[in-house]
């Protein structure tokens, strides 16, 4: 198990409510942390029913769902903006 | 014989007198403000600190694009724009409002929708592409005409209480659009600014913030958002800073070979 901060970004934060929580996972891989965070409640849920656009940030840099939590204590998950 | 014009006038010598005394802009960065050619797309929220900004700041040419007309909904939070000019042209607003700000700068207004066919011919030969619009479709397109000139793509996006900036330019080692967010997500998902509402205050700060890295980008001053996305949340008091990359096999820039910036 390893304590992670995780931060989420516009519509992730608007639909889990909070614009960061830390967590103590075991998942292996940014995926196995969204099938977990995703798990979690209906608002995680919702939040990471359609993963496709969202992109992630291990210790802020740009990373992969494939990509290993090893050692990582920031994970941010950010979408597209769109508005001007 | 005569002598060459002056670069400026009196007038302008004093306009700029607090960018020339500047140790990272000086007289040569506020020339080449001066003979800067800039594109702006998008005068709504975002562009309209942008526009302000440029102009104050002297950048010589500045095109603007948008085919949207000033509503009274725009007023809280579009602040190039007035009470007095509802119904004009967005563009034309905005023509009126930097004329009234600096009278040395040409602003060209293209009342039009951006599509691909117009970005190939408005992008090519700029020394910034400013990308200020409102939906992703728009951003993907221009971002495609950027890459294919070779023209650096200073892209902010906002939403709610939120907003992103970065510098796209694969052909100096930075991602394109298409690197960092590769999916469009759905329409559901996107909400407008109509729909989702957005702090009036928001578009003043990123918008100041693309304005000041326009400025940066063209002077040469100090450190690029080349590879770094800004994240500003202003809602939480979050800012983020991600290290981002290009896409080996990008559709969209994968065949340019990138020089360091």
């Amino acid at each position: 198990m390893q304590s992670i901060d995780i931060l989420y970004f516009a519509w992730l934060r608007e639909r889990i409510d909070q614009p960061r929580e830390r967590i103590e996972t075991a998942a292996a891989t940014v995926a196995d942390l969204v099938a977990e965070l995703a798990a979690r409640d209906a608002r995680h849920a919702a939040a990471f029913a359609d993963p496709t656009a969202i992109r992630v940030a291990l210790d802020q840099s740009l990373a992969d769902f494939a990509a290993p939590l090893t050692g990582v204590r920031e994970v941010a998950f950010f979408p597209p903006m769109t508005g001007g | 014989m005569t002598a060459p014009a002056p670069l400026y006038s009196d007038d302008e010598l004093q306009r700029y007198a607090r960018h020339i005394v500047l140790r990272e802009i000086g007289g040569p960065g506020q020339a080449r403000l001066k003979r800067a050619n800039v594109l702006v797309i998008g005068a709504g929220g975002l562009g309209a600190p942008v526009l302000m900004y440029l102009a104050a700041a002297g950048v010589g040419r500045i095109t603007v694009v948008d085919d949207d007309m000033v509503s009274v909904s725009n007023l809280q939070r579009q602040v190039i724009h007035a009470q007095d000019r509802i119904g004009m042209p967005k563009v034309e607003s905005a023509r009126i409002a930097v004329a009234g700000i600096n009278p040395f700068v040409t602003l060209t207004p293209v009342a039009e929708r951006l599509d691909a066919a117009r970005a190939a011919v408005l992008v090519p030969g700029r020394d910034l592409v400013i990308d200020a619009t409102d939906d992703l479709q728009t951003r993907h397109m221009l971002n495609a005409a950027c890459v294919a000139a070779g023209v650096p793509l200073l892209s902010g996006a906002i939403s709610q209480w939120e907003g992103q900036m970065t510098l796209y330019d694969p052909a100096r080692s930075a991602p394109c659009l298409a690197c960092l967010f590769p999916v469009i997500p759905p329409a559901e998902l996107l909400p407008t600014c109509a729909a989702a509402g957005v702090m009036g205050a928001l578009p003043g700060i990123v918008g100041s913030m693309m304005a000041a890295e326009a400025i940066k980008e063209l002077t040469g001053a100090g450190r690029s958002l080349r590879g770094r996305l800004v994240i500003q949340d202003v809602l939480w008091g979050e800012n983020r800073e991600i290290a981002v990359s290009r896409r080996d096999g990008c559709p969209v820039c994968g065949h340019i070979h990138g020089t360091a910036a």
